[in-house]
Protein backbone atom coordinates (compact mmCIF):
# COMPACT_ATOMS: atom_id res chain seq x y z
CA UNK A 1 0.00 0.00 0.00
CA UNK A 2 1.20 3.50 -0.93
CA UNK A 3 0.48 5.24 2.70
CA UNK A 4 2.63 2.75 4.62
CA UNK A 5 6.00 4.27 3.30
CA UNK A 6 5.12 8.04 3.52
CA UNK A 7 7.38 10.23 6.28
CA UNK A 8 6.12 12.05 8.78
CA UNK A 9 5.62 14.91 7.79
CA UNK A 10 4.02 14.35 4.39
CA UNK A 11 0.95 12.48 6.08
CA UNK A 12 0.45 15.27 8.16
CA UNK A 13 0.00 17.67 5.22
CA UNK A 14 -2.25 14.78 3.37
CA UNK A 15 -3.82 14.56 6.52
CA UNK A 16 -4.96 18.14 6.95
CA UNK A 17 -6.47 17.97 3.05
CA UNK A 18 -8.62 14.66 4.39
CA UNK A 19 -9.50 16.52 7.07
CA UNK A 20 -10.62 19.75 5.24
CA UNK A 21 -12.38 17.90 2.71
CA UNK A 22 -14.26 15.92 5.58
CA UNK A 23 -14.76 19.35 7.16
CA UNK A 24 -16.38 20.58 4.15
CA UNK A 25 -18.29 17.78 2.74
CA UNK A 26 -20.08 17.07 6.34
CA UNK A 27 -20.57 20.50 7.31
CA UNK A 28 -24.11 21.49 6.77
CA UNK A 29 -25.42 23.75 4.39
CA UNK A 30 -27.45 27.22 5.87
CA UNK A 31 -29.33 28.69 3.65
CA UNK A 32 -30.34 32.65 3.78
CA UNK A 33 -34.18 32.42 2.75
CA UNK A 34 -34.68 35.32 0.36
CA UNK A 35 -37.23 38.26 0.63
CA UNK A 36 -38.95 37.11 -1.79
CA UNK A 37 -40.17 33.54 -0.25
CA UNK A 38 -40.74 35.10 3.04
CA UNK A 39 -43.28 37.52 1.44
CA UNK A 40 -44.76 34.34 -0.06
CA UNK A 41 -44.69 32.18 2.73
CA UNK A 42 -45.36 34.11 5.78
CA UNK A 43 -46.81 37.44 4.89
CA UNK A 44 -49.37 36.36 1.63
CA UNK A 45 -51.18 33.17 4.04
CA UNK A 46 -52.64 35.61 6.95
CA UNK A 47 -53.60 38.41 4.52
CA UNK A 48 -55.22 35.94 2.62
CA UNK A 49 -57.19 35.03 5.92
CA UNK A 50 -57.92 38.44 7.13
CA UNK A 51 -59.63 39.31 3.34
CA UNK A 52 -61.55 35.94 3.82
CA UNK A 53 -62.87 36.80 6.96
CA UNK A 54 -64.22 40.00 6.01
CA UNK A 55 -65.50 39.05 2.86
CA UNK A 56 -68.03 36.53 4.63
CA UNK A 57 -68.74 38.62 7.01
CA UNK A 58 -69.69 41.24 3.85
CA UNK A 59 -71.81 38.48 2.62
CA UNK A 60 -73.50 37.97 6.06
CA UNK A 61 -74.72 41.25 6.42
CA UNK A 62 -75.13 41.31 2.38
CA UNK A 63 -77.69 38.76 3.39
CA UNK A 64 -79.48 39.98 6.30
CA UNK A 65 -78.80 36.85 8.23
CA UNK A 66 -79.38 38.91 11.51
CA UNK A 67 -80.40 42.56 12.48
CA UNK A 68 -78.07 44.97 11.67
CA UNK A 69 -77.49 46.00 15.33
CA UNK A 70 -76.06 42.73 16.10
CA UNK A 71 -74.15 42.69 12.87
CA UNK A 72 -72.90 45.70 11.55
CA UNK A 73 -70.88 46.51 8.17
CA UNK A 74 -67.52 46.59 8.57
CA UNK A 75 -67.75 49.83 7.55
CA UNK A 76 -69.47 50.38 10.71
CA UNK A 77 -66.43 49.36 12.74
CA UNK A 78 -64.33 51.08 10.81
CA UNK A 79 -65.56 54.25 11.30
CA UNK A 80 -65.66 53.93 14.72
CA UNK A 81 -61.91 53.23 14.85
CA UNK A 82 -61.73 56.52 12.44
CA UNK A 83 -63.80 58.44 15.10
CA UNK A 84 -61.64 57.28 17.70
CA UNK A 85 -58.63 58.68 15.81
CA UNK A 86 -60.36 61.78 14.75
CA UNK A 87 -60.90 62.56 18.26
CA UNK A 88 -57.65 61.85 19.09
CA UNK A 89 -58.70 59.01 21.78
CA UNK A 90 -57.36 55.87 20.01
CA UNK A 91 -53.82 55.90 21.35
CA UNK A 92 -54.64 56.74 24.70
CA UNK A 93 -57.31 54.04 25.15
CA UNK A 94 -54.06 51.52 23.75
CA UNK A 95 -51.73 52.61 26.01
CA UNK A 96 -53.61 53.05 29.23
CA UNK A 97 -54.02 49.17 28.83
CA UNK A 98 -50.53 48.11 26.91
CA UNK A 99 -48.92 50.46 29.82
CA UNK A 100 -50.80 48.20 32.55
CA UNK A 101 -49.69 45.06 30.90
CA UNK A 102 -46.23 45.61 30.55
CA UNK A 103 -46.26 46.74 33.99
CA UNK A 104 -47.61 43.77 35.40
CA UNK A 105 -45.95 41.70 33.79
CA UNK A 106 -42.50 42.78 34.20
CA UNK A 107 -43.52 43.04 37.93
CA UNK A 108 -44.97 39.20 37.41
CA UNK A 109 -41.10 38.87 35.84
CA UNK A 110 -39.79 39.57 39.12
CA UNK A 111 -41.79 37.56 41.32
CA UNK A 112 -42.03 34.69 39.06
CA UNK A 113 -38.44 34.18 38.09
CA UNK A 114 -36.87 33.73 41.65
CA UNK A 115 -40.02 31.39 42.55
CA UNK A 116 -39.09 29.49 39.46
CA UNK A 117 -35.78 28.94 40.91
CA UNK A 118 -36.82 28.05 44.72
CA UNK A 119 -39.24 25.56 43.19
CA UNK A 120 -37.04 24.13 40.69
CA UNK A 121 -33.92 23.84 43.33
CA UNK A 122 -35.45 23.05 46.84
CA UNK A 123 -37.38 19.93 46.68
CA UNK A 124 -39.05 21.11 50.06
CA UNK A 125 -40.21 24.18 48.35
CA UNK A 126 -41.04 21.95 45.07
CA UNK A 127 -43.11 19.64 46.99
CA UNK A 128 -45.03 22.20 49.09
CA UNK A 129 -45.49 25.34 46.25
CA UNK A 130 -45.71 23.08 42.69
CA UNK A 131 -48.63 21.02 42.73
CA UNK A 132 -50.14 24.20 43.72
CA UNK A 133 -48.44 26.43 40.98
CA UNK A 134 -49.19 24.20 37.93
CA UNK A 135 -53.06 24.21 39.95
CA UNK A 136 -53.08 28.20 39.38
CA UNK A 137 -52.17 27.93 35.61
CA UNK A 138 -56.07 26.46 35.16
CA UNK A 139 -57.59 28.60 37.27
CA UNK A 140 -58.81 31.32 34.97
CA UNK A 141 -57.31 34.24 36.55
CA UNK A 142 -61.46 36.22 36.28
CA UNK A 143 -62.06 34.10 38.84
CA UNK A 144 -59.71 36.79 41.10
CA UNK A 145 -61.29 39.52 40.19
CA UNK A 146 -63.68 39.79 42.82
CA UNK A 147 -61.78 38.80 45.62
CA UNK A 148 -59.18 41.59 44.17
CA UNK A 149 -62.47 44.13 43.77
CA UNK A 150 -63.28 43.49 47.23
CA UNK A 151 -59.67 43.65 48.62
CA UNK A 152 -58.04 46.28 46.72
CA UNK A 153 -61.57 48.38 45.40
CA UNK A 154 -61.56 49.68 41.91
CA UNK A 155 -58.10 50.35 41.47
CA UNK A 156 -55.21 50.01 39.65
CA UNK A 157 -53.84 48.08 42.46
CA UNK A 158 -56.91 45.06 41.98
CA UNK A 159 -55.43 45.26 38.34
CA UNK A 160 -51.96 44.66 39.08
CA UNK A 161 -52.94 42.35 41.63
CA UNK A 162 -55.27 40.28 38.94
CA UNK A 163 -52.74 40.34 36.32
CA UNK A 164 -49.75 39.09 38.90
CA UNK A 165 -51.92 36.08 39.93
CA UNK A 166 -52.61 35.09 36.23
CA UNK A 167 -48.65 35.74 35.31
CA UNK A 168 -46.17 34.50 37.78
CA UNK A 169 -47.19 30.76 37.94
CA UNK A 170 -46.77 30.59 34.38
CA UNK A 171 -43.41 32.36 34.63
CA UNK A 172 -42.42 30.03 37.13
CA UNK A 173 -43.64 27.06 35.67
CA UNK A 174 -41.91 27.83 32.61
CA UNK A 175 -38.41 28.32 34.82
CA UNK A 176 -39.02 25.25 36.23
CA UNK A 177 -39.56 23.00 33.53
CA UNK A 178 -36.91 24.75 31.57
CA UNK A 179 -34.79 23.74 34.46
CA UNK A 180 -36.18 20.46 34.82
CA UNK A 181 -34.94 19.47 30.96
CA UNK A 182 -31.61 20.10 31.33
CA UNK A 183 -29.61 17.36 29.97
CA UNK A 184 -27.48 16.05 32.85
CA UNK A 185 -24.28 16.08 30.49
CA UNK A 186 -24.29 19.65 30.38
CA UNK A 187 -24.00 19.75 34.33
CA UNK A 188 -21.63 17.13 34.18
CA UNK A 189 -19.75 18.92 31.91
CA UNK A 190 -20.12 22.20 34.18
CA UNK A 191 -19.20 20.31 36.70
CA UNK A 192 -15.66 18.98 34.95
CA UNK A 193 -14.97 22.54 34.15
CA UNK A 194 -15.05 23.77 37.25
CA UNK A 195 -18.39 25.36 36.96
CA UNK A 196 -19.87 24.30 40.23
CA UNK A 197 -22.47 26.19 42.82
CA UNK A 198 -23.36 29.94 41.86
CA UNK A 199 -21.01 29.35 38.63
CA UNK A 200 -22.51 26.27 37.85
CA UNK A 201 -25.98 28.21 37.90
CA UNK A 202 -24.78 31.24 36.00
CA UNK A 203 -23.04 29.59 32.86
CA UNK A 204 -24.24 26.27 32.53
CA UNK A 205 -27.71 25.72 34.49
CA UNK A 206 -29.45 29.54 33.85
CA UNK A 207 -28.19 29.10 29.69
CA UNK A 208 -29.00 25.88 29.28
CA UNK A 209 -32.99 26.45 30.97
CA UNK A 210 -33.06 29.03 28.83
CA UNK A 211 -35.98 27.66 26.04
CA UNK A 212 -38.35 26.68 28.60
CA UNK A 213 -38.29 29.97 30.70
CA UNK A 214 -38.68 32.20 27.14
CA UNK A 215 -41.74 30.18 26.52
CA UNK A 216 -42.79 30.44 30.14
CA UNK A 217 -42.45 34.28 29.16
CA UNK A 218 -44.46 33.99 25.93
CA UNK A 219 -47.45 32.39 27.89
CA UNK A 220 -47.20 34.97 31.17
CA UNK A 221 -47.64 37.99 28.58
CA UNK A 222 -51.02 36.15 27.06
CA UNK A 223 -52.01 35.04 30.85
CA UNK A 224 -51.19 39.15 31.57
CA UNK A 225 -52.96 40.57 28.85
CA UNK A 226 -55.95 38.22 29.06
CA UNK A 227 -56.18 39.07 32.62
CA UNK A 228 -55.85 42.49 32.57
CA UNK A 229 -58.86 42.19 29.86
CA UNK A 230 -61.29 40.37 32.19
CA UNK A 231 -60.19 42.91 35.26
CA UNK A 232 -60.95 46.14 33.47
CA UNK A 233 -64.23 44.77 31.33
CA UNK A 234 -65.84 43.62 35.47
CA UNK A 235 -64.08 46.46 37.39
CA UNK A 236 -64.90 49.70 35.08
CA UNK A 237 -64.76 52.60 36.24
CA UNK A 238 -64.48 56.24 35.12
CA UNK A 239 -61.36 56.82 38.08
CA UNK A 240 -59.49 54.76 36.39
CA UNK A 241 -58.85 55.80 32.65
CA UNK A 242 -60.54 54.64 29.83
CA UNK A 243 -58.71 51.47 28.65
CA UNK A 244 -59.61 48.65 26.18
CA UNK A 245 -61.38 46.69 28.17
CA UNK A 246 -63.41 49.77 29.34
CA UNK A 247 -64.01 51.14 25.96
CA UNK A 248 -65.43 47.61 25.07
CA UNK A 249 -67.74 47.91 28.24
CA UNK A 250 -69.00 50.97 27.42
CA UNK A 251 -69.66 50.07 24.21
CA UNK A 252 -72.02 47.08 25.04
CA UNK A 253 -74.18 49.03 28.02
CA UNK A 254 -74.31 51.95 25.02
CA UNK A 255 -75.23 48.92 22.75
CA UNK A 256 -73.37 49.79 19.81
CA UNK A 257 -72.31 47.39 18.45
CA UNK A 258 -69.70 48.71 15.96
CA UNK A 259 -67.78 49.93 19.43
CA UNK A 260 -67.99 45.93 20.52
CA UNK A 261 -66.14 44.39 17.59
CA UNK A 262 -63.97 47.53 17.45
CA UNK A 263 -62.81 46.71 21.26
CA UNK A 264 -62.47 42.75 20.41
CA UNK A 265 -60.51 43.58 17.12
CA UNK A 266 -57.82 45.95 19.36
CA UNK A 267 -57.88 43.31 22.25
CA UNK A 268 -56.53 40.82 19.55
CA UNK A 269 -54.97 43.37 17.38
CA UNK A 270 -52.81 44.04 20.90
CA UNK A 271 -51.87 40.88 22.12
CA UNK A 272 -50.77 39.59 18.34
CA UNK A 273 -48.81 42.80 18.25
CA UNK A 274 -46.96 42.45 21.29
CA UNK A 275 -46.75 38.96 21.06
CA UNK A 276 -45.09 39.28 17.57
CA UNK A 277 -42.67 42.18 18.46
CA UNK A 278 -41.04 40.80 21.58
CA UNK A 279 -41.36 37.14 22.66
CA UNK A 280 -42.14 35.66 19.24
CA UNK A 281 -38.73 37.50 18.37
CA UNK A 282 -36.84 36.74 21.29
CA UNK A 283 -38.26 32.72 21.38
CA UNK A 284 -37.19 32.57 17.78
CA UNK A 285 -33.40 34.08 18.42
CA UNK A 286 -33.23 31.50 21.94
CA UNK A 287 -33.87 28.67 19.59
CA UNK A 288 -32.12 29.49 16.44
CA UNK A 289 -28.98 30.17 18.55
CA UNK A 290 -29.28 26.81 19.65
CA UNK A 291 -30.22 24.92 16.16
CA UNK A 292 -33.10 24.09 18.01
CA UNK A 293 -35.63 26.24 15.35
CA UNK A 294 -36.04 25.06 11.89
CA UNK A 295 -35.96 27.54 9.37
CA UNK A 296 -39.14 27.41 8.54
CA UNK B 1 2.47 11.08 52.31
CA UNK B 2 5.73 10.33 49.86
CA UNK B 3 5.24 11.65 46.37
CA UNK B 4 3.85 8.98 44.14
CA UNK B 5 6.41 7.81 42.05
CA UNK B 6 7.18 4.43 40.14
CA UNK B 7 9.74 2.39 41.18
CA UNK B 8 11.25 3.47 37.52
CA UNK B 9 11.52 7.07 38.97
CA UNK B 10 8.92 8.58 36.60
CA UNK B 11 6.24 11.01 38.00
CA UNK B 12 2.77 9.44 38.43
CA UNK B 13 -0.36 10.91 36.66
CA UNK B 14 -2.89 8.81 37.82
CA UNK B 15 -2.68 6.35 40.55
CA UNK B 16 -5.52 3.91 41.90
CA UNK B 17 -4.95 1.81 44.53
CA UNK B 18 -6.90 -1.31 45.18
CA UNK B 19 -10.23 0.86 44.59
CA UNK B 20 -13.38 -0.71 44.88
CA UNK B 21 -17.06 0.88 43.79
CA UNK B 22 -20.46 -0.54 44.77
CA UNK B 23 -23.61 1.07 43.57
CA UNK B 24 -26.46 1.05 46.40
CA UNK B 25 -26.40 1.15 49.92
CA UNK B 26 -26.95 -1.53 52.37
CA UNK B 27 -30.24 -1.37 53.40
CA UNK B 28 -31.62 1.09 50.57
CA UNK B 29 -32.50 -1.10 47.79
CA UNK B 30 -31.26 -4.55 48.06
CA UNK B 31 -27.59 -5.46 48.72
CA UNK B 32 -24.68 -3.04 46.85
CA UNK B 33 -23.85 -4.17 43.24
CA UNK B 34 -20.14 -4.51 43.05
CA UNK B 35 -19.00 -2.17 39.52
CA UNK B 36 -15.31 -1.97 40.20
CA UNK B 37 -12.85 -4.18 41.98
CA UNK B 38 -9.54 -3.63 43.37
CA UNK B 39 -8.28 -2.02 40.86
CA UNK B 40 -4.82 -1.08 41.02
CA UNK B 41 -3.21 1.21 38.16
CA UNK B 42 -0.91 3.85 37.47
CA UNK B 43 -0.43 6.67 34.67
CA UNK B 44 3.01 7.78 34.41
CA UNK B 45 3.49 11.09 33.25
CA UNK B 46 3.28 11.82 29.47
CA UNK B 47 1.67 8.06 29.30
CA UNK B 48 -1.25 6.94 26.85
CA UNK B 49 -3.12 4.22 28.73
CA UNK B 50 -6.13 2.74 27.12
CA UNK B 51 -8.63 1.07 29.15
CA UNK B 52 -10.71 -1.72 27.10
CA UNK B 53 -13.28 -3.63 28.39
CA UNK B 54 -16.95 -5.20 27.30
CA UNK B 55 -19.71 -3.94 28.55
CA UNK B 56 -20.52 -3.51 32.24
CA UNK B 57 -16.88 -3.56 33.02
CA UNK B 58 -17.87 -0.29 35.05
CA UNK B 59 -15.21 2.31 32.43
CA UNK B 60 -17.57 5.00 32.56
CA UNK B 61 -17.52 4.66 36.59
CA UNK B 62 -13.85 4.37 36.78
CA UNK B 63 -13.44 8.00 34.92
CA UNK B 64 -15.93 9.08 36.83
CA UNK B 65 -13.92 8.37 40.03
CA UNK B 66 -10.71 9.85 38.41
CA UNK B 67 -12.42 13.34 37.29
CA UNK B 68 -13.91 13.47 40.94
CA UNK B 69 -17.44 13.12 40.03
CA UNK B 70 -17.50 10.21 42.25
CA UNK B 71 -16.14 8.62 45.23
CA UNK B 72 -14.85 5.01 45.48
CA UNK B 73 -16.58 3.14 48.31
CA UNK B 74 -12.97 1.80 49.52
CA UNK B 75 -9.27 2.13 48.24
CA UNK B 76 -7.43 5.50 46.93
CA UNK B 77 -7.31 7.62 44.04
CA UNK B 78 -4.51 10.31 43.57
CA UNK B 79 -4.10 12.60 40.50
CA UNK B 80 -1.20 14.48 41.65
CA UNK B 81 -1.54 17.09 38.53
CA UNK B 82 -4.89 18.61 39.92
CA UNK B 83 -8.31 18.30 38.44
CA UNK B 84 -8.19 16.13 35.04
CA UNK B 85 -10.07 17.07 32.12
CA UNK B 86 -12.85 15.04 30.99
CA UNK B 87 -14.20 14.47 27.16
CA UNK B 88 -17.09 12.41 26.85
CA UNK B 89 -18.54 9.96 24.07
CA UNK B 90 -21.43 12.93 23.15
CA UNK B 91 -19.49 16.03 22.75
CA UNK B 92 -21.44 17.78 25.29
CA UNK B 93 -20.37 21.56 24.04
CA UNK B 94 -23.01 23.86 25.32
CA UNK B 95 -25.26 24.68 22.38
CA UNK B 96 -25.77 28.74 23.78
CA UNK B 97 -22.36 29.33 22.86
CA UNK B 98 -20.20 29.58 19.38
CA UNK B 99 -17.48 27.35 19.34
CA UNK B 100 -14.34 29.85 20.49
CA UNK B 101 -17.09 30.47 23.45
CA UNK B 102 -16.86 27.09 25.04
CA UNK B 103 -13.67 26.99 25.01
CA UNK B 104 -13.14 30.51 26.34
CA UNK B 105 -15.78 29.20 29.17
CA UNK B 106 -13.46 26.64 30.23
CA UNK B 107 -10.17 29.54 30.62
CA UNK B 108 -12.62 31.51 32.49
CA UNK B 109 -13.51 29.07 34.76
CA UNK B 110 -9.71 28.09 35.09
CA UNK B 111 -9.12 32.06 35.78
CA UNK B 112 -7.91 33.07 32.84
CA UNK B 113 -7.84 36.92 33.01
CA UNK B 114 -10.43 38.20 29.92
CA UNK B 115 -7.73 40.04 27.76
CA UNK B 116 -5.86 37.01 26.86
CA UNK B 117 -8.87 34.46 26.85
CA UNK B 118 -9.39 35.12 22.78
CA UNK B 119 -6.37 34.92 21.74
CA UNK B 120 -5.77 31.43 23.72
CA UNK B 121 -8.94 30.26 22.44
CA UNK B 122 -7.84 30.86 18.41
CA UNK B 123 -4.35 29.13 19.35
CA UNK B 124 -6.26 25.55 20.94
CA UNK B 125 -8.83 25.87 17.93
CA UNK B 126 -5.69 25.98 15.40
CA UNK B 127 -4.31 22.99 17.71
CA UNK B 128 -6.91 21.28 16.69
CA UNK B 129 -6.92 22.53 13.40
CA UNK B 130 -10.02 24.63 13.45
CA UNK B 131 -9.41 27.97 13.08
CA UNK B 132 -11.78 29.83 11.27
CA UNK B 133 -14.31 27.90 13.18
CA UNK B 134 -14.49 30.16 16.54
CA UNK B 135 -17.59 32.23 15.63
CA UNK B 136 -19.19 28.91 14.43
CA UNK B 137 -22.21 27.52 16.35
CA UNK B 138 -22.38 23.82 17.70
CA UNK B 139 -25.32 23.19 15.50
CA UNK B 140 -23.70 24.02 12.26
CA UNK B 141 -20.82 21.50 13.13
CA UNK B 142 -20.20 18.32 11.74
CA UNK B 143 -19.61 15.20 13.97
CA UNK B 144 -16.00 15.18 13.72
CA UNK B 145 -15.65 18.87 13.93
CA UNK B 146 -17.97 19.31 17.40
CA UNK B 147 -15.48 16.57 19.05
CA UNK B 148 -12.01 18.31 17.89
CA UNK B 149 -13.84 21.65 19.75
CA UNK B 150 -14.61 19.65 22.64
CA UNK B 151 -11.05 18.58 22.78
CA UNK B 152 -9.95 22.18 22.43
CA UNK B 153 -12.47 22.87 24.87
CA UNK B 154 -10.58 19.58 27.49
CA UNK B 155 -7.27 21.10 26.69
CA UNK B 156 -8.67 24.91 27.55
CA UNK B 157 -8.41 23.16 31.34
CA UNK B 158 -4.41 22.88 31.11
CA UNK B 159 -4.89 19.96 32.66
CA UNK B 160 -2.08 17.23 32.84
CA UNK B 161 -4.02 14.48 32.34
CA UNK B 162 -6.97 13.65 29.80
CA UNK B 163 -9.60 11.57 30.38
CA UNK B 164 -11.56 10.24 27.36
CA UNK B 165 -15.07 8.15 27.82
CA UNK B 166 -15.22 6.27 24.59
CA UNK B 167 -14.87 10.26 22.68
CA UNK B 168 -14.68 8.83 18.69
CA UNK B 169 -17.49 5.78 19.39
CA UNK B 170 -20.54 7.73 17.67
CA UNK B 171 -17.77 8.80 14.35
CA UNK B 172 -17.99 7.07 11.58
CA UNK B 173 -14.46 5.17 10.62
CA UNK B 174 -12.72 8.10 8.36
CA UNK B 175 -13.82 10.49 10.83
CA UNK B 176 -12.57 8.56 13.55
CA UNK B 177 -9.88 7.57 11.59
CA UNK B 178 -8.27 11.28 11.03
CA UNK B 179 -9.16 11.89 14.84
CA UNK B 180 -7.16 9.10 16.01
CA UNK B 181 -4.16 10.72 14.08
CA UNK B 182 -4.87 14.33 15.39
CA UNK B 183 -4.96 12.91 19.07
CA UNK B 184 -1.66 11.10 18.11
CA UNK B 185 -0.35 14.44 17.34
CA UNK B 186 -1.70 16.25 20.07
CA UNK B 187 -0.42 14.25 22.36
CA UNK B 188 3.17 14.02 21.36
CA UNK B 189 2.85 17.56 20.74
CA UNK B 190 2.12 18.47 24.93
CA UNK B 191 2.83 15.37 26.66
CA UNK B 192 0.31 15.20 28.12
CA UNK B 193 -1.15 11.71 30.49
CA UNK B 194 -4.18 10.10 28.71
CA UNK B 195 -6.24 7.50 30.35
CA UNK B 196 -8.72 6.56 27.23
CA UNK B 197 -11.53 4.37 27.51
CA UNK B 198 -12.85 2.33 25.12
CA UNK B 199 -14.21 -0.76 23.61
CA UNK B 200 -12.71 -0.96 20.29
CA UNK B 201 -9.77 -3.02 20.19
CA UNK B 202 -8.13 -1.88 17.33
CA UNK B 203 -8.30 1.82 18.66
CA UNK B 204 -6.76 1.03 21.95
CA UNK B 205 -3.73 -0.67 20.02
CA UNK B 206 -3.95 2.23 17.22
CA UNK B 207 -3.63 5.31 20.12
CA UNK B 208 -2.49 3.59 23.48
CA UNK B 209 1.65 2.42 24.61
CA UNK B 210 -0.65 0.61 27.32
CA UNK B 211 -3.39 -1.43 26.67
CA UNK B 212 -5.27 -2.19 30.11
CA UNK B 213 -8.12 -4.91 29.29
CA UNK B 214 -10.87 -4.96 32.46
CA UNK B 215 -13.26 -8.13 33.18
CA UNK B 216 -16.80 -7.34 33.59
CA UNK B 217 -19.14 -7.73 36.28
CA UNK B 218 -17.20 -6.62 38.91
CA UNK B 219 -13.99 -4.45 36.57
CA UNK B 220 -10.95 -6.07 37.20
CA UNK B 221 -7.79 -5.34 35.80
CA UNK B 222 -8.01 -8.89 33.97
CA UNK B 223 -4.29 -8.78 32.03
CA UNK B 224 -2.19 -5.54 30.50
CA UNK B 225 -0.06 -5.39 27.40
CA UNK B 226 2.52 -2.78 26.37
CA UNK B 227 2.46 -1.53 22.67
CA UNK B 228 5.98 -1.55 21.53
CA UNK B 229 4.88 0.07 17.86
CA UNK B 230 6.58 3.01 17.12
CA UNK B 231 4.07 6.13 16.32
CA UNK B 232 2.62 7.80 14.02
CA UNK B 233 0.88 3.85 13.31
CA UNK B 234 -2.17 3.26 11.38
CA UNK B 235 -4.86 1.14 12.21
CA UNK B 236 -4.12 -0.69 9.13
CA UNK B 237 -0.35 -1.36 10.13
CA UNK B 238 0.36 -5.29 10.56
CA UNK B 239 1.93 -5.43 14.14
CA UNK B 240 -1.57 -3.29 15.26
CA UNK B 241 -3.76 -5.94 13.39
CA UNK B 242 -1.56 -8.82 15.53
CA UNK B 243 -1.50 -7.72 18.84
CA UNK B 244 -5.30 -6.67 18.28
CA UNK B 245 -5.92 -10.16 17.37
CA UNK B 246 -4.03 -11.32 20.27
CA UNK B 247 -6.17 -8.75 22.50
CA UNK B 248 -9.30 -9.91 21.03
CA UNK B 249 -8.82 -13.55 21.98
CA UNK B 250 -8.36 -12.06 25.76
CA UNK B 251 -11.24 -10.35 25.55
CA UNK B 252 -13.69 -12.62 24.19
CA UNK B 253 -12.49 -14.80 26.40
CA UNK B 254 -13.54 -12.46 28.83
CA UNK B 255 -17.05 -12.24 27.54
CA UNK B 256 -17.72 -16.18 27.50
CA UNK B 257 -16.89 -16.59 30.70
CA UNK B 258 -20.21 -14.47 31.60
CA UNK B 259 -22.33 -17.30 29.66
CA UNK B 260 -21.66 -20.22 31.26
CA UNK B 261 -22.43 -19.38 34.72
Amino acid sequence: MAGTDTTGTSTGTELAGLEAGLDALETPLVRRTPWREVLWRKVLPPVTAVIVVLAVWKLLVLAHVTDDYKLPDPSAVWHSLRELWLNGTLFDIIWTSVSRGLLGFLAALAIGTPLGLLVARVPFVRAALGPVLSGLQSLPSVAWVPAAVIWLGITDAAMYAVILLGAVPSIANGLVSGIDQVPPLYLRAGRTLGATGVRGARYVLLPAALPGYVAGLKQGWAFSWRSLMAAELIASSPDLGLGLGQYLENARTDSDMPGVLLGIIMILFVGIAIDLAVFSPLERRVLRTRGLAAGR
Amino acid sequence: MAPATLTTGTAVAVRLDHVHKSFGRPGHGGPAVPVLDDITLDVRQGEFVCLLGASGCGKSTLLNLVAGLDTPTSGSIEVPGGRPALMFQDHALFPWLTAGRNIELALRLRGVPRPERRAEAERLLDLVRLGGAYDKRVHELSGGMRQRVALARALAQDSRVLLMDEPFAALDAITRDVLHHELARIWAETQLSVLFVTHNVREAVRLGERVVLLSSRPGRVAREWTVGLPQPRRIEDPAVADLSVEITEELRGEIRRHGRN
